[in-house]
């Protein structure tokens, strides 16, 4: 370690102002505070100071990423190897396949998006941040596994510079980087990243399953038709409730499972990074919303309305949006109340966007983007309801007095 | 159309087809006047209430005067036949310029800083896009009576939503550290083309 730090400050003139890589500064930063705490010490009269700080923060949310990722590539794998009928594949087999098809993505993406992390960093004189750890984690995760790999750099970087940095970088950003990404995929090229058929990598087209295709879960659910029992298609489809909940089947990289997801949310809310209010918001909005939908007579509205909330839960990437993307900090509701207010909507929206909106089979991604654009509005009102509370109080005060 | 159920024009109107964010108009207010919340709300609502009133008039102006044998009820054959409905622009833009008179007028007495803060941009409303596309839209789809009227107001208040979410984000970007070249306008036409990807979640919902 003290090597380390001796080896850091001696190069450390080099960076500074007047040094000859002083263009290359927010790089060294970054190395910098990463490995050591910063040395810079507060001037002003308050000394409150915590050791957790952005990258601390940022950082956490990786690691609560990981069982997911690690969850990724064995299920990637595990669909490779199920789709083009290797024999005899068992979990290591399972594990380099997934790797093989998992880890360009990633790269591809961390290596896209640091770029113009690193190029905005040095040309504006701001920190490298750990956000774009996250960024460029949370985006691959969401796709895919049969992406065109220029579509993830395509992506990241519309999701970096147009989500992020024209806003100055992270903190300052109105939607969610990772999303904006993939909701530009997902306009821009619709045929790879819809959500409306299994996403399976296929070895070569002689090699394989003749038209391999198969419905996603909600896709199923979606063409149930008047009075007919959306639970029994599922089952007909090779989806139950526990086989949802396992994830081993077809989808986004991360979206499928619920346990590595659970861990991930132990992780944040332990750690106090990911808000539990705006979880629990979601789950409450989704129930709420679901159960009303349970209501309707069955035989007036497709069978889709009355598919019960817990397989709404299941289903699709409600869980992964919900835990980690609606409950990014900055792009979300900073006030309790409002975390609330934005928890639920969100919920509400995934299952009305499901159910009555045909163009889209899966609504988790544009429901939270929908609200990270009206975070700022919740927010406002609630203060102001606060503000105006507090004035009344003041004045019942000031009258009990006078 | 024949026959849309009154709610699901509503909702159409406000968030499926929002007029800001799916078809752009009422560019320049809804630019120009979103720096703060409150100065948001208040052309909200005078937006809401001269899209209200001016989109049922102008149905009941096309529909008994303008369109082709609008007036037949005057029992004149010559007049029957006849198809004035090239002047629904001038027509249109009366009314709303009446309207938007009302409205000045009646902000001026009661809520004069709201009038203040509005400053030009009120009687701007009379040549805001989104009002006068209002009118012709409900033209263009033929309308009923009804229709219009739930249309108009239901439009004003996607505007409404709209320029207060606007409005909301943009106090929230004071703070930030934009690019100097980006500054004001430029990093809102970029705000403005996010959002509408976030109300895109909408399009295509049918009820």
């Amino acid at each position: 370690m003290k090597n380390l730090l001796q080896t850091l400050d001696r190069y450390r003139p080099l960076f500074e102002p007047g040094g000859k890589l002083n263009a290359l500064h927010a790089v060294w930063d970054a190395n910098d505070t990463f490995l050591f705490t910063p040395a810079t010490t507060t001037k002003g009269p308050t000394h409150l100071r915590d050791s957790v700080d952005l990258k601390r923060v940022m950082f956490t949310v990786v690691i609560a990423l990981i069982p997911c990722i690690l969850f990724a590539i064995y299920n990637t794998g595990y669909q490779f190897n199920v789709v083009n009928q290797v024999a005899g594949a068992g979990f290591f087999r399972h594990i380099f396949e997934g790797s093989k098809i998992v880890l360009p993505i990633i790269l591809v993406s961390y290596a896209v998006g640091g770029f113009w992390e690193v190029l905005f960093a040095s040309v504006r004189k701001h920190e490298i941040n750990e956000g774009f750890l996250v960024t460029g984690m949370l985006f691959p995760l969401t796709l895919p596994p049969t992406i065109p790999l220029w579509q993830v750099a395509v992506g990241i970087s519309f999701g970096v510079v147009i989500g992020k940095e024209v806003f100055g970088g992270t903190g300052f950003n109105i939607l969610n980087p990772a999303l904006t990404a993939r909701a530009f995929l997902f306009f821009a090229y619709p045929v790879q990243i819809s959500g409306d058929q299994v996403w399976t990598v296929v070895k070569d087209a002689g090699n394989t399953v003749e038209g391999w295709t198969g419905a996603t879960p909600l896709a199923v659910a979606a063409m149930v038709p008047k009075g007919g029992n959306v639970i029994e298609s599922l089952r007909e489809h090779g989806y139950t409730f526990w086989s949802m909940m396992v994830g081993l089947e077809g989808g986004s990289l991360a979206e499928t499972a619920l346990l590595p997801i659970l861990i991930g949310a132990v992780i944040l809310i332990g750690s106090g990074v990911g808000s539990w209010q705006i979880m629990a918001g979601c789950f409450i909005g989704l129930f709420a919303m679901a159960w009303g939908l349970n209501m309707l007579p069955a035989s007036d509205f497709k069978g889709f309305t009355q598919l019960p909330p817990h397989y709404h839960m299941m289903m699709g990437s409600f869980l992964f949006g919900s835990v980690f993307m609606a409950t990014d900090p900055v792009s979300a509701a900073a006030t309790k109340v409002g975390k609330w207010i934005y928890g639920i909507l969100i919920g509400a929206l995934v299952v009305l966007i499901r159910v009555a909106n045909p163009a889209y089979p899966e609504g988790v991604m544009l429901a939270i983007l929908f609200m990270n654009v009206m975070a700022p509005t919740v927010d406002h009102f609630v203060v102001q309801a606060h503000l105006r509370k507090r004035e009344s109080y003041l004045r019942k005060f000031s009258y009990a007095k006078g | 159309m024949t026959e849309t159920p009154l709610l699901n024009l509503a909702v159409k109107a406000i968030f499926v087809e929002n007029i800001v964010l799916a078809y752009f108009l009422g560019m320049c207010s809804f630019l120009a006047l979103s720096k703060k919340v409150e100065t948001a709300t208040g052309l909200g609502l005078a937006v809401v209430f001269v899209l209200g009133i001016t989109a049922p008039l102008n149905w009941v102006i096309h529909h008994f005067l303008l369109r082709r044998g609008a007036l037949a009820w005057t029992g004149i054959d010559a007049l029957a036949r006849l198809d004035l409905s090239f002047l629904n622009f001038i027509c249109f833009i009366a009314v709303i310029a009446c309207m938007v008179q009302l409205v000045e007028m009646i902000l001026d007495r009661f809520f004069p800083p709201l009038y203040n803060a509005l400053g030009i941009f009120l009687p701007l409303i009379t040549v805001n896009c989104s009002i006068l596309g209002g009118s012709l839209f409900l033209v263009e789809r033929k309308y009923t009576f009804a229709e219009s009227a739930v249309f108009g107001l239901s439009s004003g208040a996607g505007f409404a939503l709209a320029i207060v979410a606007l409005a909301a984000i943009r106090t929230k970007l004071r703070y930030s550290h934009i690019p100097p070249g980006l500054k004001g306008l430029g990093i809102t036409f970029i705000l403005t083309g996010l959002m509408a990807i976030g109300f895109l979640c909408f399009s295509g919902i049918s009820l």
